[in-house]
This record gives C-alpha cells, structure tokens and sequence, in this order.
C-alpha cells in the first residue's frame, strides 16, 4: 500500500517528509518501544502508528529503520524531534483516530500485520 | 526495500585518496645555512622530531632529532646544517596514492615523509601517521577525537589497512538521565558502520542492541561508556557504567521483567524487554555487574560468519 492511500485512510496530515508514492509493507502499532524493536522485519518498509511523539520514538525509528511514523489522537512531536526526523529521513504524519480505530482502518483495507497477518 | 549508498571501504579510500589531499601544508624548514646551535630550538618550539632543509622550496635534505644527538655527543662544534643533514632523503610525490604513503612509513619506520610536486620536484608539505588517519576519518565522516588519532598511531590500523582487515575502535559516553540525548551514541554508531561498508542487516542488529543498552544506562544509572571494537570478522561492543549494579542478572534477563519507574513506562519504555533484545541481535553477550559498583554488559555480533573467534572469559 503506498503513503498516499494511508494518508487518505488516515485523513493524515504531514508533519514532515512526503513521498506519496513510496511503498509501505507492514504496519506496527504500538506504544512499547522495545516492542518495536524486536518485532519489526529487517528489511521490510514499516509504517509506525503509535501515541507517543517524544524524542525516543524517533530514535527508535532511526535505529530500527523504520520510515514512516503516523502520530495517532492528533498528537505531534516538539520541533527539535521533527528537525531530528528530516535529518534522518523520516516521514511523520499525524491522525486524529485512535491508535485503534487507526489500526482498524487500515487493517481492513489490507495493510498486513509485523507478524504477517492480514484480513482474509 | 530500503537501499543503501555504497560505503567506501578504508582500504579503497587509500587508493582513491591522493597524498596531496592528507599532507600538512603547514611547511616548517630551516635554511642550509642554519647554525646547528639553532636547531634545537626550532624541533622544540615546534614540537617537530624532524624537519626540511631547503633553499628556495628546493629540498636539500633533512635534519633531525638523531642528528642533533650526534652532533652534541661529538663536542657540539657550531656549524652550518647542510654539514649534517642527510640527503638522502626518502619523500613521496603529492599524486600518489595514500596507500603508498602507509607503505612507505611502514617500510622505513620513519614519523614522516616530505611531500614533493612530482614535475617541478618543489616541496609542498610533509605527510605523517596521524596526517592519514586523520583524513581517512574525515573523509568516512567517523567523529573523532584527536586523542583517538594518537592512539591509533600506536594500534595496528596500518598494517591492518594493508592486509585488508581494518580494525577501529570508537568510544562514546553516555550522558545519564538524559532521556531526550539518549540513543545519540547508537545513532553515530549505525552511521559509522554503515559508512565502513558493514552489511546493512548487521548494523541494524549492532545498532539495535547498543540502543537498548544505551537506554538502560540512561535509565539506571548515572552514565557510562561505550566502547565499540570493530574488527573483520566481528564487531565487539562493551557498555560500562558506574550504577546501582544489578542484584540478580538472571531475573532481570527474565522476559517482562522490569524496575523501571512510572516516567520512563510513560515514556515507552520498561517493559523488561531490553536485555532480551540485545541477546537476540547478539551473537553471544556476557553481563557482570555488581551491586553498589556498576554493570559490565559485553556484546559480539559476528560479521563474517565462517571465522568468528570469541574471546574466551
Ligand atoms: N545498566 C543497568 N544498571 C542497573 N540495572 C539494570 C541495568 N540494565 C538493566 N537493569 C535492570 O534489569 C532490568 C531489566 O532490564 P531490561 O531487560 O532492559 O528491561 P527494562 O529496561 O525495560 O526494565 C531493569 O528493569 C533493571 O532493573
Ligand atoms: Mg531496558
């Protein structure tokens, strides 16, 4: 699924970084970042949706390669954590659903799982 | 997929690189004519063991420490320089490769060579150990610190360039209870093995695991180091600090297994997953710690898998 279809599914607005052509394979939500760090697939282009915007989630991202970050509840990181984002390349978009309902919506519309699970 | 520029390799950028481009133009010389008696004082304002005799950018020969030396233990007769410079001198031209430099320096055992415009044959600077690794450095964007350049100098860096098997050491410090700082050493990290060409996959894993240690640092205790030895075959990664210590290291090995206080929870973190991640990107990792004193985590990612050598405890 490519970031302009979930920034539609999302009604997202960009924060920082746009390339709405670029590929996304799978989707993690999670609030744990040790979660993340283990769970998401070398080499696989992740989508993390997530509630919290402080410095370490985009570090995370950074260390775990992650390329796109999606803020949920219409929450935003700090300007110093989105210049830290544009120096790493990363793309960070905002939504107002939950990470739920989020999670939800894209399911649905077959964005599969770090486990590799999607709706059948 | 994510895809990655090529990295260069030291040993390519010793053959890309030009001496010109590592030499120090900063020129200190002395004239032939130059009383011995003076020549002490020149070495020694400059902190130089050696330097350039030449007349009008024409090198004549080179006067050094040794020279000084003997001239004193022989009585100590003033004289013109030129009576006791050797001239046969041994110097490389400004558009060769710097692997010739390494080459040279390691085959003649000398500090430094001067550097020569190969048509005009006019001295343009002097080229030494530290003058190359500091430029490989820079040109890898590998943050440095110019008491790491001095300690290279001693370390095998040159010899191992030539045998193709570069070993580097970095350092970093961990500045505790900082959450915000927290990860800038596993950044810089990842980035400059990425830049030494390791595979992508290892240096996420590298990078991973440095993290989570990292992060533990910060959380409980008041900081540490980072001490990371990057050799062909594997990547050896010591993370020491000065905290509480750990009471028992198998509970704590224990999947959700957690001290952390509220704000670090709130902050994504703490869910007793930190040590199991490192071992999970490890090859092998080793913890001592004791209470009171501080915790001693070792972690070893092997890079070429046929020829891994741990070191045995
Ligand atoms: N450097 C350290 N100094 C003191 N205690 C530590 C250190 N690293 C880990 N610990 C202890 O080990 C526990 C488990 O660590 P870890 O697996 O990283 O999970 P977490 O950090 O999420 O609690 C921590 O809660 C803490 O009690
Ligand atoms: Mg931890």
């Amino acid at each position: 699924m490519n970031l302009g279809k979930i920034r539609q599914i999302l009604r997202a607005e960009v924060i920082v970084g746009s390339s709405p052509d670029r590929e996304i394979e799978v989707c993690c939500a999670c609030d744990l970042m040790s979660e993340v760090l283990s769970c998401v697939p070398t080499g696989s282009s992740c989508l993390l949706l997530t509630n919290l915007a402080h410095s370490q989630t985009i570090r995370t991202a950074e260390i775990a390669e992650i390329p796109v970050i999606c803020f949920v509840r219409g929450r935003k990181p700090e300007s110093q954590n989105i210049k830290l984002a544009k120096k790493n390349g990363l793309v960070l978009l905002s939504t107002y659903f939950s990470l739920y309902e989020a999670s939800g919506r894209l399911y649905k519309e077959g964005m599969p799982g770090c486990s590799g699970s999607r709706v059948s | 997929m994510i895809t990655y520029p090529k990295a260069p390799k030291i040993q390519e950028l010793g053959y890309e690189l030009k001496v010109r481009q590592a030499m120090n133009r900063n020129l200190i010389t002395v004239e032939p004519r130059t009383s011995m008696s003076k020549l002490r004082g020149v070495l020694r304002s400059n902190r130089i063991s050696g330097v350039p005799v030449t007349r009008e950018n024409k090198l004549l020969g080179v006067i050094c420490v040794e020279d000084l030396v003997n001239w004193l233990m022989s009585g100590a007769k003033d004289c013109a320089i030129e009576e006791k410079m050797s001239k046969d001198v041994v110097t490389l031209c400004a558009d060769e490769p710097l692997v010739h430099a390494i080459n040279k320096l390691q085959q003649y055992g000398f500090f430094h060579f001067p550097v020569l415009e190969r048509e005009s044959g006019e001295l343009l600077g002097t080229i030494t150990r530290e003058d190359i690794i500091r430029k490989l450095l820079q040109k890898l964007e590998i943050e440095y610190r110019e008491e790491e350049i001095r300690r290279y100098r001693a370390s095998h860096i040159f010899e191992d360039i030539m045998a193709d098997k570069t070993s580097l050491i970095f350092q970093y410090y961990i500045v505790g209870q900082d959450f915000n700082r927290a990860g800038e050493s596993s950044s810089a990290l990842k980035k400059s093995l990425k830049r030494l060409g390791t595979h992508p996959d290892i240096a996420r894993r590298v990078a991973i695991a440095v993290y989570e240690a990292e992060m533990n640092v910060v959380i409980y205790a008041r900081g540490g180091e980072i001490t990371v030895k990057v050799d062909p075959n594997q990547i050896r990664i010591e993370v020491e600090d000065s905290g509480p210590g750990i009471p028992d290291i198998e509970k704590a090995m224990r999947p959700g297994y957690s001290t952390a206080p509220e704000w670090v929870r709130e902050l994504g973190f703490g869910a007793g997953m930190g040590l199991n991640n490192i071992k999970k990107c490890a090859d092998e990792m080793n913890i001592t710690s004791t209470v009171g004193k501080g915790t001693r985590l070792e972690i070893y990612v092997a890079t070429k898998k046929e020829s891994v050598s741990y070191e045995v405890k």
